[in-house]
């Protein structure tokens, strides 16, 4: 009797995993239809003239353009460039935006003192204080760089700040009890009880660098995927123009699943 | 002799719009060894008395003393243990239970030693690795306790630390810290609202009147009682006597505020 109903259980539990297999290879399905119909269509619209072939161009011309861009070795240099400015620029911005968090946490007073100042600095549009950048550091890679860290510091410090103080005062009490002070505090469990904002904060990063350094790459127009970019336009090749957002596209993804699997690593344990 | 002494306390916790007298008047002596209860309803103030003998807030008049010393001037006297566990996620109980060794820089081979082994004592040996996650909710008690007793303390603290658990894993634990605590010779404060629980545990209780805290009165557990465990003090003939009398005193509390 008591088999029968293990073997029933059993049983259940494969159909439930066949189920849940079933689902997930529909929704691949779906995706990959999305895909091509999507490039299918584009490449269509365009051979046949139904779109302005020379503003959207199609998937074919991108392609080659990529494939061609790629053994001439330009592509990489540009791609490489920008890449290295992105990461810089987005781990700078993360980093002085938890490092501000943390003066924050430290003094209450200063806090409350620079309170309207950050609220200002963070609605104020970021990329709008290019010009004055690159005018003050140089039109090269510092400038952009400052871009790239610049859109992200403000909101970093306030989202992490938020998260320092929304820890649990019993974790702070437990460690007072044993005379802890404000550093202890803060390593032992102001930092690792933030670990999760801060990774969620990384995710915002990601495309707000982005953001950053290819307008910065527009201003100082010297090299760049947004070099790239705002040249295909200054000529009217918006071939150039879409395979640029085209690797755009790919290196963001690829930063976001890295960021993604870091967080999986850090916080494992909750 | 005099092992803890409060003099006269008063707190008040200011807010913008208020000023709210928590304590008033609060002056008790507790002797060496001895396991003493706070009883009352929420709003007496027991948890800021606790924290005032921690030395984690200073009242707003008077002072306490740990054998003649006032208790902020003290460092690592006085163990605290909470209402919950409180242990870090992110650290493996070993990690958790030696922070506190780790934070007073007395972190040595014999100190984790002595804390290793007390894991050992509460029946947690083999899950030194574990993450507090892994853990039943009466397992990662005794884990908080461990962490508490692994510096030491002359004073424990102990602010309603079974409140959170299901009645048998409390009663369990009521036993342990008992006998554990006994046989270390500490001096302890419990503060709960569980009249059987102060009872079954201590040697004096403290009943508390509200707003503001104060006491109301003090009752000495007949000795019939105080030599036997938790769970044995609950099944004894003369428990009922001094749960009804200690009742009594409650419902009169009520009618007074």
């Amino acid at each position: 009797m008591k088999l029968k109903q293990q073997h029933k259980i059993a049983l259940l539990h494969r159909k439930y995993i066949q189920t849940l297999k079933r689902e997930k290879r529909w929704v691949r399905f779906y995706q990959a239809v999305i895909f091509i119909l999507f490039f299918a269509v584009w490449e269509l619209a365009s051979r046949h003239s139904w779109i302005d072939p020379l503003i959207f161009s199609s998937p074919s011309k991108v392609w080659n353009l990529f494939v061609a861009k790629l053994y001439d070795g330009s592509l990489l240099a540009e791609a490489g460039y920008t890449l290295f400015e992105t990461v810089a620029g987005f781990i700078l911005g993360t980093l002085f935006g938890t490092v501000l968090a943390a003066i924050l946490w430290w003094s209450p007073l200063l806090s409350k003192i620079l309170d309207p100042y950050l609220v200002v600095l963070n609605s104020m549009p970021k990329v709008a204080l290019g010009p004055i950048l690159i005018v003050a550091v140089g039109p090269n890679v510092g400038s952009i760089i400052m871009m790239g860290m610049i859109i992200s510091v403000i909101i970093t410090a306030i989202v992490v700040y938020t998260s320092f103080k929304e820890v649990d005062p019993n974790y702070l009490k437990v460690l007072e009890t044993f005379g802890a002070t404000k550093t202890q505090k803060f390593a032992e469990a102001i930092l690792p009880a933030s670990f999760p904002a801060i990774i969620s904060t990384l995710k915002v990063n990601v495309g707000l660098s982005w953001v950053g350094v290819i307008v910065g790459e527009f201003l100082v127009s010297s090299r760049g995927l947004g070099y790239l970019i705002i040249y295909g336009f200054q000529v009217f090749n918006f071939t150039l123009v879409l395979m640029s957002l085209f690797v755009i596209a790919i290196f963001a993804t690829l930063m976001y699943q890295l960021v993604e699997y870091m967080e999986k690593r850090l916080i494992k344990h909750r | 002799m005099v092992f803890l002494k409060l003099e006269n306390i008063h707190h008040t916790y200011f807010t913008k719009k208020s000023a709210t007298t928590a304590l008033a008047g609060v002056t008790l002596e507790i002797g060496e060894g001895e396991f003493v209860s706070f009883l009352g309803p929420s709003g007496c103030g027991k948890t800021t008395l606790l924290s005032i003998i921690a030395g984690l807030i200073q009242p707003t008049e008077g002072a306490a003393f740990l054998e003649g010393v006032p208790v902020h001037k003290m460092k690592n006297q006085i163990g605290y243990m909470l209402q919950q566990d409180y242990l870090f996620p992110w650290k493996t109980i070993e990690e958790n239970i030696l922070i506190g060794l780790k934070l007073t820089k007395t972190l040595t081979a014999a100190s984790r030693q002595n804390a290793l082994r007390l894991l050992g004592q509460m029946g947690l040996s083999g899950f030194e690795s574990s993450y507090p996650h892994e853990l039943s909710g009466g397992m990662r008690q005794r884990a908080a306790l461990v962490r508490t007793l692994a510096t030491e303390p002359k004073l424990l603290l102990l602010d309603e630390p079974f409140s959170a658990l299901d009645q048998q894993t409390k009663l369990r634990l009521e036993n342990l810290v008992h006998s554990t605590l006994k046989s270390f010779g500490k001096t302890a404060i419990l503060v709960t609202h569980d009249i059987g629980e102060a009872i079954a545990m201590s040697d004096r209780i403290f009943l508390l009147s509200p707003r503001p805290g104060t006491i109301y009165r003090s009752f000495t557990i007949p000795a019939t009682l105080k030599t036997l465990s938790p769970f044995a003090a609950r099944n004894h003939p003369d428990f009922q006597a001094v749960f009804q009398q200690i009742w009594k005193e409650l419902d009169e509390i009520e009618a007074a505020t």
